[in-house]
């Protein structure tokens, strides 16, 4: 499995178990405001992908975390560093 | 029925840029900011590493024995700043005076370093008891309750704790008391001392301290910048004032309250707007005399937009003619103790008819385009004031001032 659809899966887990949003609706295209999610909800998610993958995604990243491709991109990045 | 007028008489502050008000006021009019890296948490596993720390303050020098094994350290700078309020004030407690005070302190979180100690004790050194103590000491009506032993003050006394507004929610309290008559004289204010491992730590993992320094209403803002320390202030009826032949500082004419019922974080314009109106309100003033507002300003992307569009919507035409500023750029955000300081800050700057600036200004940002003081105080002639706190949980407080002019 590549590295994309580790970190899709893992995204769409957190926001299924942990925000109760239907599987179904969560794409790499959808927007966290999409989702319902509000920038505590994005804080939340980026934690719980840091101990996932074991990164550090630092504060300044955060303006770009808005979609879910975007959070992708980020810890893909954040990876393979 | 005219409505009693409650005047300032006596200032105190412990802070980062000063732990007297001369040193504090020196500091905010030479844009002199007490940011810097912290030392009194080991900085090794946090992910920011600058803070707003009170140096060269020692307990000893001001406490005693007993005294001191009772405070933490939230409760020492609330007492060393009453003391030096009271002392200016000239107020001499006695059992008449004592009754008919109050005192009212702001803090959000109270003694959280005995806290900590308690938790490190338990969990990491395994001792089977914590200091006997530790229960006054945490307890976040210490700070108010120590004021009072010390005074001897019996009439009502009381903690606020509302996050960030605290303190002007506890300023507020004590000037309604008294207007109302149901006191003579107060001292509020608030203290703070979020420098412990756990309380660092929570706020990293909020995401909303900056990681180089704090810098409102600036387009490369990252956030805000903890400090510690605490002020207070004396209040009292005009007449009391009067009758001692007190020197008057200032006087404090509205308080405004709200809540944003919103978001448990997220500041919401509508809340702020609502404030800042029920304190004019309160003040009976009108929109179009404020000549100065001490913002909340905490450096957060989110905040200073919010701000900017709230006084612009409820000052209309006027909002371009007032100036305003962030003294957090200087001291950092004492949290529950945070207002006590601007309120200080508001008052002085008034009295003295100095715009405190907004320190670490570097780029305008379109989405904040009030007239910020940047970087360099200013002379201008003052004569009403606001000073607003947006706190999470989005609970509003603003206070209302006006310059002393001799009646």
């Amino acid at each position: 499995m590549d590295m994309t659809s580790v970190v899709f899966d893992k995204i769409k887990d957190i926001l299924v178990l942990k925000k109760g949003i239907p599987a179904g609706s969560i794409h790499l295209e959808s927007s966290f405001e999409e989702l319902g999610m509000d920038s505590l909800d994005a804080v939340e998610l980026l934690a719980d992908l840091e101990d996932a993958f074991s990164v550090d995604i630092p504060n300044s990243e955060l303006q770009h975390f808005k979609t879910i491709q975007q959070a992708v991109n980020g810890i893909e990045e954040a990876i393979s560093k | 029925m005219s409505t009693r007028r409650v005047v300032i008489t006596g200032t105190g502050v412990v802070s980062a840029i000063g732990t007297d008000t001369g040193s504090f006021w020196e500091s905010i009019i030479r844009g002199r900011s007490g940011i810097g890296p912290f030392s009194s948490v080991d900085p090794d596993k946090i992910r920011f590493k600058n803070g707003a720390e009170v140096r060269n303050f020692y307990p000893e020098d001001h406490f005693h024995g007993k005294e001191l094994d009772m405070m933490d350290r939230f409760s020492q700078f609330a007492l060393v700043a009453a003391k030096e309020a009271v002392h200016q004030s000239g107020v001499e407690f006695d059992d008449e005076k004592g009754s008919s005070s109050a005192v009212i302190c702001g803090t959000s979180i109270g003694g959280v370093i005995a806290q900590e100690t308690a938790y490190s004790d338990l969990y990491r050194e395994n001792k089977s008891r914590v200091h006997p103590l530790s229960i006054p000491k945490t307890m976040p009506n210490s700070a108010s309750s120590i004021i009072s032993m010390h005074f001897g003050i019996t009439g009502p006394v009381y903690t606020v704790s509302t996050a960030c507004a605290s303190s002007n929610h506890a300023i507020g309290n004590a000037f309604w008391l008294i207007r109302n008559g149901i006191c003579e004289r107060a001292i509020a204010g608030g203290s703070e001392t979020p420098f412990t491992y756990t309380f660092l730590k929570s706020w990293e993992a909020l995401r909303v301290v900056a990681q180089d320094t704090c810098r409102p209403f600036s387009m490369n803002r990252q956030g805000m910048i903890l400090g510690e320390g605490g002020a207070m202030i004396v209040l009292e009826s005009l007449e009391s004032a009067k009758d001692r032949g007190a020197e008057i500082l200032g006087e404090i004419i509205g308080f405004g309250m709200s809540s944003d019922a919103s978001h448990i974080t997220k500041p919401d314009q509508a809340g702020a707007e609502r404030a800042m109106k029920m304190a004019m309100k309160d003040a009976k003033v009108l929109f179009s005399d404020v000549d100065y507002i001490n913002t909340h300003g905490t450096g957060t992307p989110v905040n200073d937009k919010m701000e900017t569009a709230a006084i612009k919507n409820i000052f209309g035409s006027h909002a371009k003619n007032l100036s305003v500023s962030s003294t957090k750029s200087m001291h950092g955000h004492l949290l529950g103790g945070t207002s006590a300081v601007e309120a200080v800050a508001t008052i002085m700057a008034l009295r003295n008819d100095i715009l405190p600036p907004t320190a670490n200004y570097e780029i305008p940002d379109p989405e904040c385009d009030l007239d910020v003081v940047t970087n360099i105080s200013r002379y201008e002639k003052l004569t009403y004031a606001l000073s607003n706190s947006f706190a999470f949980g989005g609970l509003n407080a603003v206070l209302a001032f006006r310059k002393w002019e001799g009646k």
